[in-house]
């Protein structure tokens, strides 16, 4: 895994899917293309009460990324200062190799430019001592990035 | 190439107006997050998030447009700043000319810079200043000022102090005021309990302790029950009620009748589940909020529904306590001076209001009016013929019920001006289309806000535009340029310069528009202040059981209980609310917001979709129940145990159908087409439509085609 971890205190979370249009705004994403995807269930009655799942996903990082070693190209790196795993936009030649072998299927392909996008904690932001748009503005600051 | 800065402003995607800094790159919006220097901490919700969305949208208006067709036909030609107002103007005059100032009719959505259009309004010498509120917080102004003497904002809500907060349908979680929900939840982790009352099971009711999912329109039997838990078990502060009620015998007396078990006949919702909620507010006393409500045009009793709530607070003592409904402060009352007016440039109007606020109706608040009963006098011209109309940043064919009978009271209307940064169904119908920027590309006259610690704020221009928009101050300011050789007063605002408008407000209060520059607003008091209520306003000076104002409207504010209507067999009542990323109508085209919820749907409870043979994605047709060959359209149903079984709940603001609204266009259906006769429905106690006085019918769609 990266020195990061993204997390959502479900407790907190309000659905109000801001961690979405946060990514998409900062990172200026097509539309239907979401890099961190929040999933609320629809409200059901428990004990009287309703409640709603909330979770969210971005991309794990992994220790050992499997979209790295598949890519051909090298456009998939994992970055060895903190592990943040990011697409060389340059070099990606859209051939969504990384898509199949990610356990998720997390990184997703950009018809508009033939490349594949994929959550790269706003490591721009990050490496400006900042935190990724999502959780920087999450509306009730349920998500948190912390270094480990 | 513009320099990177970072612009301190204020949002402008619904009617919250929470503080945001912008990161801009080569002159243009690249970033927006709430300001990290105000409660917010960085936080803005998704519609806040979507704004750089809104500003490089060109599904707008984007240039100033003259009707050449029939109105709503859609035949525009483009028009140059210059000529627009120009004509604006021009027509203007013509009117006042031949029906006088009182002539023209200006209605907003309200808010911190509403003094602008107030003194443009009083500028032309016209009473007829209105804002949207008829259709949401009109009630719970009335009922705040009807008990307390005072309006809804004189008190703040102390969220994150509270002990126990009650929602009585106010979706907090999905209104989103960022520094509100933040509250709520900071309170929430430090143990305090949640009761959500409603007629469905919103995203603030899944945070919920205790959920009441009442009959629709029972809400008053459940609070005067609560009131009779309270007073019969001594549960109430007596201390507070002997210091602070005008008339406590009477309220008791009143409520004798009302138990838990007579509220359970009515709500449906078990007595001891009302009894227990009375025994923890009392434990949580003083620091409860229950909340009286915002979007109140409801029911024929909404009034009195929040009168209760009011009502049940002040008997915990939380009117005035921290942690529950402190006193807001002025300026004044941490020993500053306050903003100088614009309006106080004008002359204050003299006629009487069109609407007959404050004459025809003494009990009413003549500050906004009741812009419903101003469309009256455009029809009948009673009590004198209301000629041209000004909609900034207002949609009432989209907000009002009956779009259809509002255009017909429109018909009287020789002027129709809509001020937009959206489309609009108002600014399709209308004569000229003054296009506004974005909040990002304008800035706005300097905001007072009171509160624990009162401040003002100012937005900046973050951005310039990147169409043919203008300013609010630019619009306006430029129009009354025009206007002075027969509005004298209008010299006054002819401003050219929004520096001038700051300076001039900011005269003698010890602040300058420098001193915004570090965090975007300043605050008056260091620490907050709360203060403790020695007397209020009213009559008496005391919180009035019955109100002495409206006493002399004839209607007694402690009013016995009518249950609702039943609905007609097979039928549901109509019932709408808000979700987190939409702010009503105007962002449903929005980009991004449109990719996240691009259509409503119906909530529908499992044991009537069941009759009917729906099932969750059904495309269903709606349509008001005395016109079921009517349907206002078609939308999926969403088939769930957590709406009342009466009910049938539509997120409002969908159901577009301008065709310059390519995303939103023919998505969903639209609620306030579902209330025929709706503009004759209001609650004439407390001045709020009813919106959910309507029932509708439904029947499963053909599957020939999508959406209508």
């Amino acid at each position: 895994m990266s020195r990061y971890r993204l997390k959502l205190n479900k407790k907190r979370c309000i659905h109000c899917k801001a961690c979405e249009v946060h990514c998409k705004a900062k990172n200026n994403t097509p539309a239907g293309i979401k890099l961190g995807v929040h999933t609320s269930s629809e409200p059901v009655m428990v004990d009287g009460v309703p409640r709603m799942k909330a979770a969210y996903q971005c991309c794990y990082h992994c220790e050992t990324p499997e979209c790295v070693d598949v890519c051909p190209t090298g456009a998939m790196i994992r970055r060895e200062s903190d592990g943040i795993v990011y697409v060389d936009q340059e070099t990606c030649i859209g051939c969504e190799a990384c898509i199949d072998a990610c356990p998720w299927h997390i990184p997703v392909f950009n018809a508009a430019t033939a490349t594949v996008l994929k959550c790269d904690f706003c490591m721009d932001r990050v490496d400006e001592g900042k935190l990724p748009a999502c959780v920087t503005a999450c509306t009730t600051h349920a998500l948190s990035f912390t270094r480990k | 190439m513009a320099e990177d800065k970072t612009v301190f402003s204020v949002c402008g995607m619904c009617s919250v107006r929470c503080p945001i800094m912008v990161e801009t790159r080569g002159g243009n919006a690249a970033w927006i997050q709430g300001n990290p220097y105000s409660a917010l901490k960085g936080a803005l919700c998704a519609r806040g998030a979507a704004g750089m969305a809104l500003e490089y949208d060109s599904e707008r208006p984007v240039t100033p447009l003259i009707r050449t067709g029939e109105r709503g036909e859609g035949k525009w030609r483009e028009a140059t700043w210059d000529e627009a107002l120009d004509y604006v103007a021009a027509r203007l005059k013509n009117i006042m000319a031949e029906h006088g100032g009182r002539s023209v009719l200006w209605s907003d959505r309200g808010g911190p810079f509403a003094d602008l259009h107030q003194a443009f309004v009083r500028g032309l010498g016209s009473p007829n200043y209105c804002n949207h509120d008829a259709s949401c917080a009109r009630n719970v102004q009335h009922a705040a000022q009807s008990v307390m003497g005072m309006g809804r904002k004189q008190v703040a809500y102390d969220l994150r102090n509270a002990r126990h907060i009650v929602l009585q349908t106010r979706n907090i979680l999905e209104a989103i005021n960022v520094a509100e929900c933040n509250g709520v939840m900071d309170a929430l982790d430090n143990g305090c309990k949640l009761s959500v009352i409603d007629i469905r099971a919103s995203v603030s009711a899944s945070k919920a302790d205790n959920f009441f999912m009442v009959r629709p329109g029972t809400d008053y039997a459940f609070n005067l029950a609560v009131i009779n838990q309270l007073i019969t078990r001594g549960l109430y502060d007596k201390e507070y009620v002997a210091r602070h009620f005008h008339d406590f015998d009477e309220l008791a007396a009143f409520t004798a009748p009302c138990t838990a078990a007579w509220a359970q006949e009515q709500t449906g919702v078990p007595a001891e589940r009302i009894e227990a909620l009375a025994a923890q507010l009392a434990e949580a006393a003083p620091s409860v909020i229950w909340h009286p409500g915002w979007m109140v045009a409801r029911y024929d009793d909404s009034f009195y529904v929040c009168r209760t709530a009011y009502i049940i607070n002040a008997l915990l003592g939380s009117i005035g306590a921290r942690g529950g409904l402190p006193l807001v402060n002025t300026p004044k009352d941490v020993g500053r001076k306050g903003l100088n007016k614009l309006a106080a440039l004008m002359p204050k109007p003299e006629e009487k209001r069109a609407d007959g606020v404050g004459w025809r109706h003494p009990q009413f608040d003549a500050g906004p009016g009741l812009v419903n009963l101003a469309y009256d006098a455009i029809a009948t011209a009673d009590p004198y013929a209301v000629k041209a109309y000004i909609c900034y940043r207002h949609d009432p064919l989209m907000a009002m019920p009956d779009p259809e009978a509002l255009k017909r009271k429109w018909e009287g209307l020789d002027l129709l001006v809509s001020v937009t940064f959206s489309w609009s169904d108002t600014a399709w119908h209308s004569d000229v289309v003054l296009p506004l920027s974005p909040y990002l590309s304008r800035e706005s006259i300097i905001a007072g806000k009171a509160g624990l610690k009162p401040q003002f704020f100012v937005r900046k221009r973050a951005m310039q535009p990147t169409a043919d928009t203008r300013a609010d101050w630019e619009i306006l300011c430029g129009l009354a340029s025009r206007l002075t050789d027969v509005c004298p007063a209008m010299k006054h605002l002819a401003f050219t310069r929004i520096e001038d408008i700051w300076d001039y407000q900011l005269r003698d209060t010890g602040v300058s528009i420098g001193d915004f520059d570090a965090k975007g607003f300043v605050e008056l008091t260091d620490t907050p202040l709360y203060r403790t209520p020695e007397s209020f306003p009213t009559a008496s000076g005391k919180l009035e059981m019955v109100s002495a104002k409206w006493a002399k409207a004839d209607i007694h504010t402690l009013k016995p209980y009518t249950a609702p209507a039943a609905p007609p067999q097979g039928a549901f009542r109509i019932a709408f609310g808000r979700v987190g990323v939409h702010t009503q109508g105007h962002t449903v085209n929005n980009p991004l917001l449109h990719e996240q919820m691009p259509e409503n749907v119906a909530w529908i409870h499992t044991s009537r979709a069941e009759q009917l043979g729906i099932c969750t994605g059904d495309m269903i047709e709606v349509a008001p129940a005395g016109a079921p060959r009517n349907p206002a359209g078609r939308m999926k149903a969403f088939v769930t145990d957590c709406v009342h079984p009466e009910a049938l709940f539509m997120v409002h603001g969908f159901g577009h159908r301008l065709p310059v609204e390519s995303r939103a266009r023919g998505c969903g259906v639209a609620d306030h087409e579902l209330m025929p006769g709706g503009l004759e429905r209001y609650d004439t106690s407390g001045g709020g439509l009813s919106l959910q006085e309507h029932f509708v019918v439904i029947s499963k769609a053909e599957q020939d085609g999508g959406a209508a």
